[in-house]
């Protein structure tokens, strides 16, 4: 008895030496769709043999995400609001702001179309959702997708219909919501690259469909930015700035491009741009 | 229905077949829980004597607030534990975000509460003779309190294994505290929730059985060690 006592509180003493004694963390916040799609778990690999930094990343909302930098608890951003983004930076959070890629917003819903929606522009198909009260699901937890859905409420002359019983707000990362639409009968809206991860697990037949897309105002912007030094003296601003920059390089710019799932693309490298 | 039979199907293939990620989980599910029980049951026992042994004016209060603290929910503690390890906390200096043993510290506060009622009730309820016998023959207080605590392990070790329950199977705090990160903090319980809010119901079963596992293989130790310190 005694012995075993003995040797859980070592081997417990030891574990924090096991885990610190390796090379230089950069600590990241970004948002569902980087990590849900694999993008990341992609990258990573590379940029840790070639800067010798190892990358760690939380998967959050945008909302969430911005929040970490504010409170120190990150050192880089990898995130996808655009207006947000700006607020942050003008706000003295944020440093460094640097556009990576896009890809673009779409509007899923059930291959039967209960509203009709299919062809539509983003204003008509909306509209025709509320006003036949079909449901939809919104993320609802301040992500850069939940952002873009609020925008375009308004932009199509509409209120946000927190309060309707048709718009179900799930909480949740792109996925699970996805999947709660699905469940529901609902649509929802959605970033590309999640929805052809949400294809492929579905081995390219999903009972989800893309019904509106192509329209302008559906643009995703992914910009990194790092924590800014004057904001948070302990961030590694250094490492930071390695990341950003690695990502916006020619070879990594390419390796985001040739990232597909099912011979489909998921995000086009625009550093620079 | 077919995930569920996918998922035991899969349960195989990702233990035995050396899956690293699920191995990675278990890794840190076994390493922060262990770290926690540990700490919990080195600072719960003596606390749980010292509150069912000595007899102090607001007792009854401090047994009424651990006996509430039964039921704090994890993801208040994960608040809670968030809010004071982050950078912009009072303990930021630590760096205790997103590592485990910073989940290590909210899981200590959700199964110290359990350790100390079970053990204060245990010595509550422990023969009086006892106490006595000891005093005459000489014993100074740390003796008294080992041998009381002696007296009382099978009720130590139900603690620990209650409070163990409570630890392995908790995911609010190791989501909020360990941030769910690939290869570090990313145990079996954020790892199902993950792969469930992914849809990959499948795999999520295949953890809870992994999960079921570990927990039925710690049972079979403790009642092993019952067994053997019972003779």
């Amino acid at each position: 008895m005694k012995k075993l006592i003995t040797l859980l509180f070592f081997l417990v003493l030891a574990l924090p030496a096991v885990a610190s004694a390796e090379k230089p963390v950069l600590m990241m916040s970004t948002t569902t769709s980087t990590d849900n799609t694999g993008l990341l778990d992609v990258l990573k690999p590379a940029f840790e043999a070639e800067t010798g930094i190892e990358l760690r990343w939380t998967a959050v909302g945008t909302g969430k995400a911005l929040a970490m930098g504010q409170n120190c608890d990150v050192d880089v951003l990898l995130v996808h609001a655009p207006a947000s983004e700006k607020k942050f930076v003008e706000e003295g959070f944020g440093v460094d702001r640097t556009q990576l890629m896009y890809n673009d917003f779409v509007i899923v819903g059930p291959a039967a179309d209960p509203a009709k929606v299919k062809g539509m522009s983003v204003g008509d198909a909306l509209k025709k959702i509320a006003h036949t009260a079909t449901p939809f699901c919104s993320r609802g937890d301040n992500s850069g997708t939940h952002k873009k859905e609020l925008s375009l409420w308004k932009s199509s002359g509409m209120a946000v219909p927190e309060k309707d019983a048709w718009y179900i707000q799930t909480g949740q990362g792109m996925l699970p919501t996805i999947n709660v639409a699905n469940e529901k009968n609902a649509y929802t809206m959605t970033d590309r690259g999640t929805f052809i991860k949400y294809e492929a697990s579905h081995n390219g037949n999903p009972p989800m469909v893309i019904l509106v897309e192509g329209d302008g105002v559906l643009f995703n912007q992914y910009s990194a930015m790092a924590v800014n030094p004057k904001n948070c003296p302990n961030a590694k601003f250094d490492l930071a700035k390695k990341y950003i920059d690695w990502m916006a390089s020619p070879a990594t710019q390419k390796r985001i491009g040739e990232f597909s799932l099912m011979g489909k693309q998921l995000f086009t490298p625009n550093a620079g741009k | 229905m077919d995930f569920i039979l996918e998922g035991i199907y899969r349960a195989f293939l990702l233990l035995f077949g050396g899956h690293e990620e699920t191995w990675s989980a278990v890794y840190a599910t076994v390493a922060v829980s262990s770290m926690s029980i540990v700490a919990t049951v080195l600072l719960g026992a003596p606390l749980g004597f010292l509150l069912g042994y000595c007899r102090f004016p607001g007792r009854r209060v401090v047994r009424l607030i651990v006996d509430t603290l039964l039921s704090f929910p994890t993801v208040v503690i994960g608040l809670i534990v968030y809010g004071f390890i982050s950078r912009s906390g009072p303990l930021g200096e630590f760096g205790l975000l997103f590592t485990l043993q910073g989940i290590a510290v909210g899981q200590v506060l959700l199964g110290l509460p359990v350790v100390v009622a079970m053990v204060a009730n245990a010595v509550e309820n422990a023969d009086d003779r006892l106490q006595y016998t000891l005093l005459t023959l000489g014993a100074d207080s740390s003796q008294l309190l080992r041998a009381t605590l002696w007296e009382v392990r099978y009720h130590v070790m139900l603690a620990t294994v209650a409070a163990y329950g409570r630890i392995v199977s908790e995911v609010g705090i190791s989501m909020m505290v360990g941030g769910n990160i690939k290869w570090h903090t990313r145990t079996i319980t954020t790892a199902i929730a993950l792969e469930t809010g992914k849809g990959e119901f499948a795999m999520g079963v295949a953890l809870g059985l992994v999960l079921l596992v570990i927990a039925f293989g710690v049972n079979i130790s403790v009642s092993g060690l019952k067994r053997r310190v019972g003779r």
